[in-house]
């Protein structure tokens, strides 16, 4: 018998990801605390943040509750230390934020109920930068274009 | 050299935008357990923290849990983190060695005196000072003599916080933790063998960001961390309650992911952050993998009887135990067995009368 | 002392000495007793001894006719606490794997829901007996301080065994010690308290049975 048969003939069997059908029930209070922020947004303006990371969930049951909570209208991809996907699920005042770093790994997992994430916005800080940069750009512009000319 | 930069300062230097500042500090709050309505407070203090001078000691290690921390060099936030903190001294980090490096420890302890934090990996000798020295200079003299100017003390890893592995029977080295050692400075134990990457870094950005210590449980351990046990946070749970475990590593009930009880796990006396936090960045955790908690984060635990020895099992030599002691009985027994049947014997040829006190005599 | 060197002595050195202690009291008080010997009856036998001494432990473990309240009520909170007592100590899951270290075999194990449910039971049968035994000026006079004491270190595995699964917000890892203490302190009890009645009460229906039975009564 060749030997090399025998290393085929060890049955594997693989469990796939989709077979495992077990919950924590933990997405029902999620998305009662989602309905209850949308409804203080809607009232009151009042934002509310819930970190995706902080709840202990089963394999596959996060997905399950974005998946519920869909793809909306915007979808943004922001490009700061990393890649980071906010996006407007199909219930809109609800977004999702997942940061990742420059690895891919995921470092921080929300869904915000807001009517802009504030991470979209572009910062003060960086908009006091900008003004110096522009002033700083225009200044070259102008001192080449009176340079050519001369 | 003393830095005077702030944490915030040094991340602008990197050409870090507003934007990514926010986005650490969202992570940085995630690691660090807090709700995400703490993020302007924490951008604020990190704004405006001072850039800690950090000394790195390691003493009988294994260096897992450096390992653990430095798994890579290119931008995450634990590595930003750790850039954010002037790590004057790590022995296996640093490039200086030999006088150089002590003479850089040395300064950094000087000028930062009272100040400076200190983490600990590994365990320290009580026994012979030789079973474990540095540049000549033994782990307890290292370690005593830094910690009196260090602000706080963070013990890294179960040997660092309990004793770990060279703790365990029969510790031929007297092995113990920093806080058996150092009893006047505060200690923060972040046990693990390893500790998950980001609860290191999480209590290092605790200080960094409020200068202070995290709230601690009895064990020294901060308690965002390490308050629940494994068993409380487990997904299997469930399981467990309708008493479905796995008998073999490979049966039907392993496959459909039921309780690892029967097959040792300790998640109920063990007290981490595993089965929320997890592993590699959130991807799974010992359970998830199908094999049971061993514990690592308790003191003592190698100690415990065995990896795979359920909780609620004896871990005595019982058949031992039983014969010599089954056989000891049995010979007492019937010495005193034979002695009642001679009293009894003589009592009847002596015609002995039974009286009320014979009877009461129980 | 951690909670875990606790714990690791208490399942390791602490049942070494409880089931020694358990095994050589057991078989000692056992042996000395049955080495005895019985008087050698000179009459002929009107009956087979083993027959009737089997007879007895049958008949005298029923509910009979001639009870009185209080012998009524005895037994019947006794036998809830016995069986629910049996019930929780043999069929959970996890005292299953302990005997199973000790003895090398286990068994099927009843659902936990199950347990939970003779656990109570056994707490609030034995709380009733206690309750009994001392409102009742009989028993009460009869009750001496070894029945105080194993009423005790027979309840205390029952509770902490109980505040184990209900998940109270005790600290779990010294909680489990103190309930495996506890069960080896009830071992070590056994031999030289009346706890050895598991044990011996069989033995002494069946002599009972079977000295009527060589009479020719009935057994």
């Amino acid at each position: 018998m060749p030997a090399t048969n025998a290393i085929n003939d060890i049955p594997i069997k693989t469990s796939g990801g989709g077979s495992f059908d077990f919950t924590t029930g933990n997405d029902v209070p999620i998305l009662h605390e989602i309905g209850h922020a949308l409804r203080r947004l809607s009232d009151q303006d009042e934002s509310t943040v819930i970190d995706l990371q902080a709840i202990p969930m089963a394999p596959g049951e996060e997905q399950r509750i974005l998946q519920l909570l869909g793809a909306g209208e915007v979808k943004a991809t922001l490009d700061a230390l990393g890649q980071s996907e906010v996006a407007e699920t199909t219930y809109p005042g609800v977004w999702t934020v997942i940061h990742r770093n420059t690895h891919g790994e995921t470092v921080g997992k929300y869904i915000e109920i807001t009517r802009c994430p504030d991470i979209l916005c572009s910062q003060d800080a960086d908009i006091k930068a900008s003004v110096e940069r522009i002033g700083e750009t225009l200044s070259e512009l102008e001192m080449k274009l009176s340079g050519g000319s001369a | 050299m003393t830095d005077h930069r702030t944490v915030g300062d040094i991340l602008r230097g990197q050409g870090i935008s507003r934007r990514g500042f926010m986005k650490f500090c969202a992570a940085t709050a995630s690691m660090m357990a807090m709700p995400p309505g703490m993020v302007p407070a924490i951008a604020q203090a990190l704004d405006n923290a001072r850039r800690p001078s950090v000394i790195w000691l390691s003493f009988q290690e294994c260096t897992g849990c450096t390992e653990s921390l430095t798994r890579s060099h290119t931008p995450t936030v634990e590595g930003l983190l750790f850039e954010s903190i002037s790590l004057d001294y790590h022995h296996t980090l640093q490039a200086a060695s030999g006088h150089a490096a002590e003479q850089a420890r040395e300064q950094a302890m000087h000028e930062n005196q009272g100040k400076y934090l200190m983490v600990v990996d590994g365990s320290i000798p009580l026994g012979n000072p030789g079973y474990s020295t540095i540049a000549g200079i033994s782990n307890i003299d290292m370690l005593t003599e830094t910690a009196a100017g260090a602000a706080a003390i963070i013990a890294v890893g179960t040997c660092a916080a309990f004793g770990g592995i060279p703790h365990a029977n029969p510790n031929p080295t007297g092995a113990v933790g920093v806080s058996e050692i150092i009893k006047d400075k505060p200690i923060i134990n972040v046990s693990g063998c390893p500790p998950i990457p980001v609860v290191i870094t999480g209590v290092l950005a605790h200080y960094l960001t409020f200068g202070t210590i995290p709230e601690l449980d009895k064990l020294g351990r901060p308690k965002a961390f390490f308050g629940e046990s494994i068993h409380d946070r487990c997904y299997r749970r469930p399981f467990y309650d309708k008493g479905l475990f796995a008998e073999t590593f490979d049966d039907e009930g392993a496959r459909q992911g039921w309780c690892l009880y029967k097959l040792g796990c300790k998640g109920p006396t063990t007290y981490n952050a595993c089965a929320t936090t997890k592993w590699n960045a959130g991807v799974s955790f010992p359970i998830q993998s199908g094999h049971g908690c061993i514990g690592c984060s308790e003191p003592d635990f190698w100690d415990g009887g065995g990896l795979y020895r359920p909780l609620s099992a004896t871990t005595a030599d019982i058949g031992t135990t039983a014969l010599l002691a089954a056989g000891a009985g049995a010979v007492a027994g019937a010495v005193a067995g034979r002695l009642n049947k001679g009293a009894k014997s003589q009592a009847q040829a002596q015609h002995e009368k039974l009286t009320v006190e014979d009877i009461e005599e129980s | 002392m951690t909670e875990t060197d606790f714990l690791n002595w208490v399942r390791g050195t602490g049942m070494q000495i409880a089931l020694t202690v358990f095994l050589v009291g057991m078989i000692y008080r056992l042996l000395e007793n049955y080495l005895i010997g019985r008087k050698k009856s000179l009459a002929e036998p009107k009956g087979d001894e083993w027959r009737h001494g089997l007879n007895t432990v049958w008949r005298r473990s029923l509910l009979h006719s001639n009870l009185t309240t209080r012998g009524y009520f005895t037994l019947v909170a006794g036998y809830i606490f016995h069986l629910a007592f049996l019930i929780t100590l043999f069929f959970f899951a996890q005292h299953i794997e302990m005997f199973k270290s000790l003895l090398g075999f286990g068994w099927p194990a009843l659902p936990p829901l199950v347990i939970t449910v003779t656990a109570v039971l056994g707490i609030v049968a034995l709380i009733a007996v206690l309750f009994h035994r001392i409102t009742d000026p009989v028993k009460r006079m009869l009750s001496d301080f070894q029945d105080y004491l194993t009423w005790f270190l027979t309840f205390f595995p029952l509770i902490t065994g109980f505040l184990l699964i209900t998940q109270s917000s005790l600290p779990y890892k010294g909680l489990l010690a103190v309930h495996i203490l506890s069960f080896e302190l009830l071992l070590i009890a056994i031999p030289f308290t009346k706890l050895s009645h598991m044990v011996t009460l069989v033995i002494a229906r069946w002599y009972n049975g079977a000295i009527a039975g060589y009479k020719g009564v009935q057994s």
